[in-house]
């Protein structure tokens, strides 16, 4: 604990970044706590359309959308749905990626066959494998988890099995199977460590890249069900009005690129503090 | 050379044809029956029947597959449900919106992105370079479709510079014709060109400044500099070229993210190119559309990455032999 004390101190990036994070993550807890009507103000449903498409004021920060709906408490309660998408998707594409990648790191057969369709799944721009994916599978939360896991985990899978590829030539994997080691115990206790800095790097670029695909595929109609207010489909919802309400889409927008902005300087400066001979590469 | 092109070409085969599996595969992932996600919850038995019959669902799925695939070989991409056209028909109009936005996404981005990074490697360390660094960071970070709407707001409403959407085609058909239509084409392209250049120069900046600060600790440039060589010319003629290599990487790299900014952008200018072409298939769950803008979009980039390989190889010729 003391160590990651010293790495915050001496990496204002990573400090900040965890910082607005943290904050956003506060956010989208309270909302879902009976606190959240204290902070957000309003109902992010509540419908009143006496007062639609008004202009940020002292009743309504952020001002109101086409139905009247308060925008500052639907873009608190959206933190929620971008954090649980973009925390399910680093986490689901690490493990899966590193059970796929760590496999096939030590399997020729099932090597040649699997990084053959994880290329056929990179030839792919994303955006539109995602798009034609959950148009497929139909919009709803988990199904919008589900497709940027789909996209991302070849990604991950390379990076796993080049870390793979590499370490089991080394020395000290060669002894411990030379005494005697089990493959299992190899793998896990020897391989598998060594994977986690690039694997945790790699995590944190599709975390904030989870944020932006959910956000796009809102935007382009197919995302997260408006019922569920998340910051594409709030941004998206003022699209029309962008002429005459532009701060329908300012300020969730804002959240948004500010929570992206935290992500990558939190990746960032992890890869500075896991990985020292890339201090200052790009 | 040829030898490497000849096994590139070769690699190449294996992957298009797992990306057709895939696209073909699409609609049997879906939970249910194939015929009634196309037909919709209004669709009568018998219009499902059709469907069915229609798209050859009523054979076993090599069948159906061997088929689609052999269409694809011939360039015949299908029929559209909803229009009943011809696929190939229908994009052909929406090609030059797209390529001609993805084009000057290019140029513009990458014009932007190895200035503004040459810039802040000369100045590395200064208060200009630290500028820069953060803009690139912000950059990285900004939803395309967000910047947009800030521009359209402060270019569109309120300065009136430019259209808020809209699209003026250019013809081609004659050098007159062209030299008549482009300045109002480049006028209407302007802020969704800016939106992505902005947005992916950011990446490439960063890119080049780091490649540069790498090859400027090289021997090579300290002897340049000790033979009193002038710092513009060190900089240009002996970092540059080097440094060069990673970047064209890097800009390749990018036209995978160039097709989400095409997408998106097409959406919010209503441009009317092949990425609002698949937003709309895609309301309208008309599945031969969206399985032939798979097809063409990935094929499309295999092909560029290919290309950047070549490329890539001809310039370093390590490519060539390092196998």
């Amino acid at each position: 604990m003391r160590g990651t004390g010293r790495a915050l101190r001496k990496n204002p990036n990573l400090l900040a970044g965890t910082v607005i994070l943290t904050i956003m993550a506060l956010i989208a807890i309270i909302t879902v706590t009976p606190g959240a009507r204290l902070v957000a103000r309003y109902d992010p449903q509540a419908l009143a359309v006496v007062h639609r498409l008004e202009q940020p004021s002292a009743s309504h920060w952020f001002g109101t959308d086409r139905l009247g709906r308060d925008i500052y408490a639907r873009t608190l309660h959206g933190a929620k749905v971008s954090l649980v998408v973009a925390v399910s998707v680093a986490l689901s594409v690490t493990v899966i990626g590193m059970t796929i990648g760590i496999t096939v790191g030590y399997n020729r057969t099932a090597d040649n066959l699997v990084m053959r369709v994880m290329d056929g799944m990179m030839s792919f721009p994303t955006l539109v494998l995602a798009l034609a994916l959950v148009a497929t599978l139909g919009s709803s939360l988990f199904n919008v988890v589900l497709v940027i896991c789909i996209v991302d985990t070849p990604g991950m899978t390379r990076v796993v099995r080049g870390v793979v590829l590499s370490l089991r030539e080394r020395s000290y994997v060669e002894s411990a199977r030379a005494i005697g080691a089990s493959m299992p115990r190899v793998l896990f206790r020897h391989i598998a460590p060594n994977t986690l800095a690039p694997v945790i790097i790699q995590a944190s670029v599709f975390f904030a890249g989870a944020i932006l695909t959910e956000a796009a595929l809102g935007f382009l109609g197919v995302g997260t069900p408006e019922y569920i207010p998340s910051w594409g489909n709030i941004i998206s919802a003022g699209r029309e009005y962008v002429t005459i309400n532009f701060w329908i889409s300012f300020f969730p927008g804002l959240f948004l690129a500010l929570t992206v902005l935290a992500a990558n300087l939190v990746g960032d400066g992890l890869r500075d503090v896991l990985d020292p001979r890339l201090r200052g590469a790009t | 050379m040829r030898r490497y092109i000849a096994q590139r070409l070769l690699t190449s085969i294996p992957v298009i044809i797992i990306v057709g599996i895939i696209t073909f595969s699409l609609l049997y992932i879906a939970p249910g029956d194939p015929a009634a996600i196309i037909g919709g919850d209004e669709a009568t038995p018998e219009q499902l029947e059709e469907i069915r019959h229609q798209l050859g669902f009523d054979k076993p799925y090599h069948v159906q597959l061997g088929r689609w695939g052999s269409r694809m070989i011939h360039g015949d991409l299908g029929t559209s449900i909803f229009s009943k056209r011809e696929i190939t028909m229908l994009i052909r109009p929406r090609i030059q919106p797209t390529v001609s936005l993805g084009i000057q996404i290019i140029i513009v981005s990458s014009l932007l992105g190895v200035s503004l990074g040459m810039l802040a490697a000369w100045k590395a360390g200064a208060k200009l370079d630290r500028a820069l660094m953060v803009f690139a960071v912000i950059g990285f970070a900004t939803p395309g479709f967000w910047l947009a709407f800030l521009l359209i707001w402060g270019f569109a409403v309120n300065l009136n510079w430019f259209p808020v959407i809209g699209y003026a085609p250019v013809d081609i058909s004659s050098l007159g014709a062209f030299g008549r239509t482009l300045p109002s084409h480049l006028h209407s392209m302007f802020l969704p060109v800016l939106v992505n250049s902005v947005l992916a120069s950011a990446f490439i900046s960063r890119i080049t400044r780091s490649a540069m600060l790498e090859v400027l600790r090289e021997d090579y440039v300290r002897t340049a500099r000790a033979k009193g060589l002038s710092e513009i010319r060190v900089f240009l003629r002996h970092a540059f070229r080097p440094a060069a290599i990673p970047i064209v990487t890097v800009i390749g790299g990018s036209l995978a993210g160039l097709a989400t900014g095409l997408v998106v952008t097409e959406r919010i200018f209503a441009i009317p190119g092949l990425g609002r072409m698949l937003v709309e298939a895609i309301a309208r769950r008309d599945y031969p559309i969206i399985q032939g803008l798979l097809m063409l979009a990935s094929t499309t980039f295999i092909t560029i990455n290919l290309a950047v390989d070549i490329l890539y190889a001809y310039v370093d010729p390590r490519v060539r032999y390092g196998g």
